[in-house]
């Protein structure tokens, strides 16, 4: 397996499928007048896209935007600031990825806070709260559950744990995010021209491929399911191009060993024992109803949103164009804070500073000044 | 000998004396350097090069060392890659009460055993005891005296086409700890790389006179190491990607993590620039050892007007790399 995953970024491979990729492009400019344009949904897609260096070789030929799909980034500032506050509260260990520490809040970071004092832990493995928790029977123990529908099981198998161990001191704040209900609010505000969308494969892994049918179905636009290595994301973009030039709408499983039509039934029975869906504020959009996930109110225990009161005010206003990124409308560079006052020492947004965000893909991987 | 440290065994007295005699100069010997309150030392009449390093790692013992190992290791390769022939040590322990004696004598023994093979003496030490929960378990600081030796060194002058030499796989220290610190939630088959580097690198300065300068990439990892080179020598340095020694194991814990193995750790490892026609021959000798049975050439300085380090990724184009900024947290999904 490691040998074929190797391949993936063997130049002998990857180079002819960029030179397919740009002739395919190519075909498509000749006929239409412009380049395609693809919507990577994902963060990660974000990330290996500029990694790997795809993104800079197809630059020219190839308009590839990123999309909603860092939930960091899509997480409402009153939210951040939010959790933020909870972890002031007394007697309290608040477990996070690490993604969260650094993310600037009105006033500060969780980073900050936990230089002050405050118990704020990064945790690798998440079910290792349930250990913490049981370890600290006198302190509340809260999960700050931001994610996709990647992170959203592990979230109950959290709940699941706390349940069959009878833990009462655990709970989780949800903020958690779900893909179709934003592509459908995209695709319906019509800001962004798009021939297809490239799909996240692990997403897809939960998902299963059939729950792309509305693309096809109600807006006409194609969607490749698409993995995160070289001569993945050459292929998927490949497709995409190829499918955008019949004209035709479908969505094409590039990933069939591991995305199945209907995804992980396991997991859907997990969602659906604990989870039931609720309106999410996303930054820069706004509330978009029914677009998140919280715990069914039988499992009030577990849910830090109904034990735990926080108040925050207004969100500090900056000039920081996270939301606009996220949407797709703006790439980071045009943002005025890009690279002067927003950097990864000093984000201003969260996509400045998330391991997914376009900003830091952006930052990190992308500027040219050589 | 009692099972526990405890403050008494810091407070000068007759524990504090049993502590020394029985732990550490049954390991390291009680040498004719050895004296009152200081050691004397002759040094023949060189240049000499002084380190000094804290080590705080955790966990204390971690598969392929302890922090025992690597306090040795850390300050002796500060001292190789200077191009200094390591002979001294002196050790600082600051332990915490309650510390078990038995983990003590071990770390203690691997240090005695990692300076007999590197051939340094330890010359001088300190204990100091805080109370619990004042330090988490044992730190030690080692100061490393070196000797330089005459017409044999680093340049640091670097010409266009010179090669930028690994001596082997990098990330490999920062994996193996992160995993044996047991947060991760998986295990991982890895050791660290923690070794002495002085032999080799004596082996290579011996041989060849085109070595413009070596550093260890510890902390910061790689790309940092090469960032900090390319600026303080205004030279611009490529390495391609795909050249980069990585194992499998390590690539895959960082894809699962969002980890970039150019920023991991290593403690085992030297970066050494040479000039492009003495290249293979320091892979060659860099060969001969176990700890450089994997170097390569990863890279090329290719131009003196600007202080940057880019890297060429396999599909062609290039990005800058900059240092590690923050800590590294993994991602969300």
């Amino acid at each position: 397996m490691l040998e074929i995953l190797k391949q993936s970024s063997n130049p002998e491979i990857c180079k002819p499928l960029v030179e397919a990729v740009i002739e395919k492009a190519k075909e498509f400019q000749q006929k239409f007048g412009r380049r395609p344009a693809f919507m990577e949904v994902c963060g990660s897609h974000t990330m290996s896209l500029a990694r790997t260096g795809v993104k800079q070789c197809l630059k020219d030929e190839v308009n590839l935007i990123s999309g909603p799909g860092c939930p960091v980034c899509v997480t409402d500032q009153r939210s951040i600031d939010a959790m933020i506050a909870l972890a002031e509260g007394e007697n309290r260990i608040i477990c996070t990825f690490g993604d969260m520490m650094r993310v600037p809040g009105s006033n500060k970071t969780l980073l900050d806070s936990k230089i002050a004092g405050k118990d704020i832990r990064v945790l690798y493995s998440p079910v290792e709260a349930i250990k913490i928790a049981e370890e600290n029977p006198d302190k509340e123990v809260i999960f700050l559950g931001v994610g996709f529908e990647t992170t959203i099981p592990i979230l109950t198998l959290m709940v699941g744990e706390a349940e069959k161990r009878s833990i009462g001191n655990f709970s989780i704040w949800m903020t958690t995010k779900l893909v179709e209900p934003v592509l459908r609010y995209l695709l319906d505000a019509g800001e962004v021209n798009l021939d297809g969308f490239l799909l996240p494969g692990h997403v897809s892994i939960v998902l299963g491929e059939n729950s792309y049918k509305y693309l096809v179905d109600e807006y006409h636009i194609s969607g490749v399911i698409t993995g995160f290595e070289t001569a993945e994301l050459l292929f998927g973009i490949y497709k995409s191009i190829e499918l955008a030039l019949t004209g035709q709408a479908a969505i094409i499983n590039n990933h069939p060993s591991i995305v199945t039509k209907t995804g992980n039934q396991v997991i859907h029975q997990w969602m659906d024992k604990y989870l039931t869906e609720c309106d999410e504020a996303w930054r820069g959009i706004g509330v978009i109803p029914n677009s998140g996930l919280d715990l069914k109110p039988e499992y009030s225990q577990f849910n830090a949103k109904k034990r735990f009161t926080v108040e925050v005010g207004e969100p500090r206003k900056t000039k920081c164009r996270c939301g606009e990124v996220i949407r797709g409308l703006i790439s980071p560079n045009e943002c005025s804070l890009f690279g002067k006052a927003c950097h990864p020492m000093n984000p201003v947004g969260p996509c400045m500073v998330s391991a997914e965000g376009s900003c830091a893909a952006y930052y990190q991987y992308m500027r040219e000044s050589f | 000998m009692e099972k526990f440290i405890s403050l008494a065994h810091g407070d000068g007295g007759e524990l504090s004396h049993r502590l020394i005699r029985d732990v550490f100069i049954n390991a390291f010997g009680d040498g004719n350097e050895a004296m009152f309150d200081a050691a004397s030392v002759i040094i023949s009449n060189s240049k000499i090069a002084v380190t000094t390093d804290s080590f705080v790692i955790k966990p204390i013992f971690f598969p392929g060392g302890s922090i025992g190992k690597l306090a040795v290791a850390g300050t002796v390769n500060d001292l190789a890659v200077s191009g200094a022939k390591p002979v001294y040590l002196t050790c600082g322990f600051i332990i915490e009460e309650g510390f078990p004696v038995a983990d003590l004598r071990q770390i203690v023994l691997d240090m005695a055993n990692e300076a007999r093979k590197t051939g340094v003496v330890i010359v001088a030490g300190d204990t100091k005891v805080v109370e619990r929960g004042s330090a988490d378990g044992v730190y030690i600081n080692t100061t490393g005296i070196g000797v330089y030796q005459p017409n044999m060194g680093c340049s640091l002058e670097f010409e266009e086409g010179d090669a930028i030499i690994v001596s082997g796989t990098i990330g490999d220290h920062g994996i193996a700890v992160l995993t044996a610190r047991g947060e991760l939630g998986i295990t991982v088959p890895i050791n660290s790389d923690c070794a002495s580097l002085n032999t080799m690198l004596d082996e290579v300065l011996q041989h060849s006179k085109g070595v413009r300068i070596m550093r260890d990439p510890t902390r910061g990892g790689l790309a940092t190491t090469l960032v900090e080179i390319a600026e303080d020598f205004n030279i611009t340095m490529k390495i391609n990607e795909i050249d980069v020694p990585v194992k499998g194991e390590v690539h895959g814990v960082c894809d699962l993590l969002g980890f970039d193995p150019l920023y991991l750790a290593n403690e085992g490892k030297a970066i050494i620039v040479v000039a492009e026609n003495e290249r293979n021959k320091v892979i060659d000798i860099l060969r001969e050892f176990p700890e450089g049975e994997n170097a390569v050439v990863i890279g090329t300085i290719i131009g003196k007007e600007k202080g940057q380090l880019l890297l060429e990724t396999p599909l062609g184009s290039k990005r800058i790399l900059n240092r590690l900024s923050g800590t590294m947290f993994p991602r969300i999904c």
